[in-house]
């Protein structure tokens, strides 16, 4: 017993210093992984309040590309609105029950306050939380493209997994077939992410459209992603396709957050098939 | 100024400093230095390194706590505040009488210089290495690894040239 005290008093700095790296390191495993809640995280009322602070300094600066952001969405939403008349002519719609046409998504604004993207595992942060009714794993976009997937939430604050993090994998699919994908980031280039597991059949070509393939409960179909920057034949399977995004990930201003209504019942169903 | 209001208050600015600005730089699209470390350099020399070692802890885990990196930052911290102990006496071979007097910045030039190099060093390898966990990707550790040093080493060595003008 003497022994054991005098060992520990002899190298009490030593075993401080291990049982610190051990904490640390527990920690850092805990990031490494994906669906995990996380103690070390920068959704709190301290951290998110300075990110906040220096956000509305830097924001001004930006003010002209947001407005083109804006400019740029609302010529493609109102691009969208013309072709509708066209095809609600040629069948006539009657609807009788207007509880069977559940609203699908809705959307939540917000601003990212932190950016993050030269890491390997990067988070942005936004200026919404639980108050504004967000939740962990919905889905953020922007006018151009997705951003990232909401990890965890404080009361005003919400970290938001980026597109830029190797433990992210998002569903995705061609414009112009039903050939899927998902869509990872291999951590070098940041405005350029891979597509993996896409058919051979798929027929690929540079310049090919990507966008969300609406697999998931997260995104709905038809938010773009990128298009297809170069790609290499082995084997017959695709290795490496690179997909350059419509975003510039260095600059994100404001971003919507998307909320799934039928999340829960897909999830439901998808819990009784396993 | 009273020491412990003068190194808390270091650890403060420190911690400002890093958030705000040097994460922001992205020299070359990711270079961002890492000055925070120089607490662990300018702390006072004491018998007692237990302080240090937890201080270097909560210093780390608040970088961490703003950058969502987990625990690396504390781990690489905590590295170089249990080897900067043993790292001055193989320097310096000075004894522990001389401690309350010993400043770092009194360092002959060409020590000091190696002593910063070999703490960031250190720090950096520990940082990197943590965090991108894979053998495979050493070439990419290294690299960054040096790439940021340097620009941390300068960093430093600045800020002590100016933390000791305005004496």
């Amino acid at each position: 017993m003497q022994q054991i005290i005098s060992f520990i008093l002899k190298n009490k700095y030593f075993l401080l210093f291990l049982l610190l790296e051990i904490i640390a390191f527990t920690f850092t495993m805990q990031s490494h992984s994906y669906h995990n809640s996380k103690f070390v995280n920068s959704a709190n009322a301290i951290t998110g309040g300075v990110y906040k602070k220096v956000n509305s300094f830097k924001e001004y600066t930006s003010l002209k590309e947001y407005n083109e952001q804006l400019l740029e969405e609302n010529v493609r939403l109102k691009n969208l609105l013309s072709k509708i008349p066209r095809d609600s002519t040629s069948k006539l719609v009657t609807v009788v029950d207007s509880v069977k046409y559940f609203q699908k998504y809705s959307y939540t604004s917000a601003k990212v306050i932190r950016n993050q993207y030269n890491r390997k595992f990067n988070f942005l942060m936004i200026d919404a939380g639980m108050d504004q009714g967000i939740k962990p794993d919905q889905g953020v976009v922007n006018s151009r493209g997705v951003i990232g997937i909401t990890n965890s939430t404080s009361k005003k604050y919400t970290t938001v997994l980026s597109i830029l993090n190797e433990t992210s994998n998002i569903n995705v699919k061609l414009l112009n077939s039903f050939h899927y994908g998902s869509l990872a980031w291999n951590g070098k280039d940041y405005n350029v992410l891979q597509i993996k597991d896409i058919a051979i059949q798929a027929n690929i070509k540079v310049g090919d459209t990507i966008i969300t393939g609406g697999k998931s409960t997260i995104f709905p179909e038809g938010i773009p992603v990128g298009t297809i920057l170069n790609f290499n034949k082995e084997n017959n399977t695709y290795k490496e396709v690179n997909v350059k995004l419509f975003n510039d990930m260095s600059a994100i201003g404001p971003v919507n957050i998307i909320t799934s209504y039928d999340k829960e019942e897909i999830e439901n169903l998808l819990q009784g098939l396993d | 100024m009273n020491e412990i209001v003068k190194n808390s208050l270091l650890f403060i600015v420190l911690i400002l400093v890093q958030v705000i600005i040097l994460n922001n730089i992205n020299f070359l699209g990711y270079i961002n230095p890492f000055l925070y470390i120089l607490f662990v350099i300018v702390f006072p020399l004491k018998k007692d390194r237990g302080l240090l070692l937890v201080l270097s802890f909560l210093l780390g885990l608040s970088i961490d706590f703003f950058l969502d990196s987990g625990g690396v930052n504390a781990a690489a911290t905590v590295c170089i505040a249990y080897i900067r102990l043993p790292l001055i006496k193989a320097l310096t071979r000075k004894s522990e009488i001389d401690f309350p007097v010993f400043k770092i910045i009194k360092l002959p030039f060409l020590k000091l210089l190696s002593f910063i190099a070999i703490i960031t060093l250190t720090h950096h390898l520990v940082l990197f290495s943590l965090e991108y966990f894979k053998f495979a990707e050493i070439l990419t550790i290294l690299s960054r690894t040096i790439l940021t040093s340097i620009f941390t080493i300068i960093l430093i060595i600045f800020s002590l040239l100016l933390l000791n003008k305005n004496k």
